[in-house]
């Protein structure tokens, strides 16, 4: 009974939440483009399947993951976990928290919905070439390197932006060598930093940083609390075109070798 | 019927794999890091059994739905060729979805409350209400602005990485002026603006755009809405900042 009514109550919000993209959508077909989309039905369909979906999807994450998820993070920043933690933290005493920062991330950004649609259509226009599994792994590593980094920087108070802009530093450098050797796969990277923060890592991520911010001498919530998403975002697109230059490089290194035996052999 | 239910069953087996690597890490820390026992067993079975059933009806739903709206609208447009009213639809698309995303309202209503802290917003409740508001207006405004420069590019075939670059250069810059408290909230906000509903959407727009132009490749063009979408915030929200 009480499942049923959390059922209904995410059920009105995820309409809500639907509803002003439905309102912009059928204003433009009805006054704009006047002529009915092919398969109307099914589309109607597929819409009624999401929101079934994302309310049981998200009824499931609150029920069962987000409960476990938020307590763990307030234990293992918690000083009777710690053990006797000095008034100024040595950045040592936290790596529990890091390794749970770095494997949460990583795995709530595999189950992350809007990422596996990212992936699927991705793999679809390439052809194949960008393969579903290979995305997702690459940017929950992506993920995960910086919710621990970003852990690591509320832990020791030091300046978000100068991460940051290191951060963007290391992304324009990436990027000005993957426009020469993986020129494709650059939006597709750039895209990747905006999806993995939605359903199911902002609200483990953000208990996270809430609890570290505040269990942590000299933090506060509100000012330390922030950050963890931007690491989030910005990670991802290293690492996806990290992914690319590496793949580029094997295959300049296999085309060589190939060269090499063929000349060889002759 | 049997071949329906075993690809039904296949689903359900795909999803579950999604959900493991977060069963494995929360059973991990749960038992061997922290030692303690799992509290109410069945609910959290229940709990992960709806969230398999919901993921695999959402990624059904996609196909269904979501992917084929946003190309079939791409093409309807294309065909069309009036560039006021794509452009006016991305800009609705993006400024609708925003502006009542319940992510933003929180991050929004935190904002005022490190700023009320920090002293630069009076500390009574209708000036924290009236600057969390004019946040999300800025937030929405910067969602759609972003998404009109994205499709315009896809039209004109200009380098995402140039503007996206660009961007971040601005970023920066607007780092050293904005006042420090915001600085988080502006970096965060990039994240939270793009939902689960929104981002297939915006993608197959996108995709689906850069197929029916001659000249435009769907990989190449295609993508990159997403990253204006989750840039711009950064910006606008400095900017509001230092402004508001």
């Amino acid at each position: 009974m009480e499942l049923m009514l959390h059922i209904s109550d995410v059920g009105v919000a995820t309409m809500l939440d639907v509803l002003p993209i439905a309102v912009v959508i059928v204003f433009f077909q009805a006054v704009v483009i006047r002529r009915k989309p092919p398969k109307l039905q099914r589309i109607v369909t597929g819409f009624l399947y999401v929101l079934l979906g994302l309310t049981l999807f998200l009824v499931g994450l609150e029920e069962a993951l987000f409960p476990l998820g938020k307590i763990m993070a307030q234990q293992l920043t918690d000083p009777a976990f710690l053990g006797a933690v000095p008034a100024v933290p040595r950045w040592t005493d936290y790596l529990w928290v890091y390794a749970f920062a770095a494997a949460i991330g990583f795995a709530t950004t595999i189950a992350e919905p809007s990422l596996i649609a990212v992936a699927v259509k991705a793999n679809q226009v390439s052809g194949g070439t960008v393969s579903v599994w290979g995305l997702r792994v690459t940017v929950a590593i992506g993920v995960a390197a910086g919710v621990a980094l970003g852990s690591f920087r509320i832990v020791t108070g030091t300046p978000l932006h100068w991460y940051i802009i290191a951060g963007y530093a290391a992304l324009i450098l990436q990027t000005w060598r993957a426009v020469r050797v993986a020129a494709p796969i650059v939006p597709l990277a750039y895209d990747s930093g905006g999806v993995t923060t939605s359903t199911v890592t902002v609200p483990l991520v953000a208990a996270l940083g809430l609890g570290l911010a505040s269990t942590i001498p000299g933090r506060s919530p509100v000012i330390d609390g922030f950050g963890l998403i931007a690491f989030a975002s910005l990670f991802p697109m290293i690492s996806v075109l990290g992914y690319a230059d590496l793949s580029a490089w094997r295959a300049r290194r296999r085309r060589a070798r190939d060269a090499k035996q063929q000349g060889s052999m002759t | 019927m049997l071949a329906g239910f075993l690809s039904l069953l296949r689903m359900v087996a795909g999803s579950l794999r999604d959900l493991a690597p977060i069963l494995l890490v929360i059973g991990f820390f749960q038992i061997v890091v922290l030692q303690q026992p799992f509290p109410h067993l069945e609910r959290i079975a229940l709990g992960v059994l709806l969230v398999m059933i919901g993921l695999t009806l959402f990624i059904q739903g996609l196909e269904m739905g979501l992917f084929p709206i946003g190309e079939a609208m791409a093409q309807a447009f294309a065909r069309k060729g009036s560039l006021f009213w794509l452009l006016a639809f991305a800009f609705c698309l993006g400024f609708g979805t925003t502006a009542a995303e319940p992510a933003l309202i929180a991050v929004a209503d935190e904002a005022a409350e490190a700023m009320a802290e920090a002293g630069v917003v009076a500390q009574d409740e209708a000036a924290r209400q009236a600057y969390a508001l004019g946040l999300r207006a800025t937030v929405a405004l910067s969602v759609g602005a972003s998404l009109v420069l994205g499709v315009f590019r896809i039209l004109k075939g200009w380098p995402v990485h140039v503007l996206i670059i660009g961007g971040y250069v601005i970023v920066v810059l607007l780092t050293f002026f904005a006042p420090p408290e915001i600085v988080g909230v502006a970096y965060d906000s990039g994240g939270v603006t793009t939902s689960t509903v929104t981002v297939p959407l915006v993608t197959a727009l996108g995709v689906g755009l850069a197929s029916s132009i001659r000249g435009r490749n769907p990989l190449t063009d295609g993508f990159g809405l997403i990253a204006f979408a989750s840039m711009f915030p950064m910006i606008f929200v400095m900017l509001y900042g230092m402004v508001a």
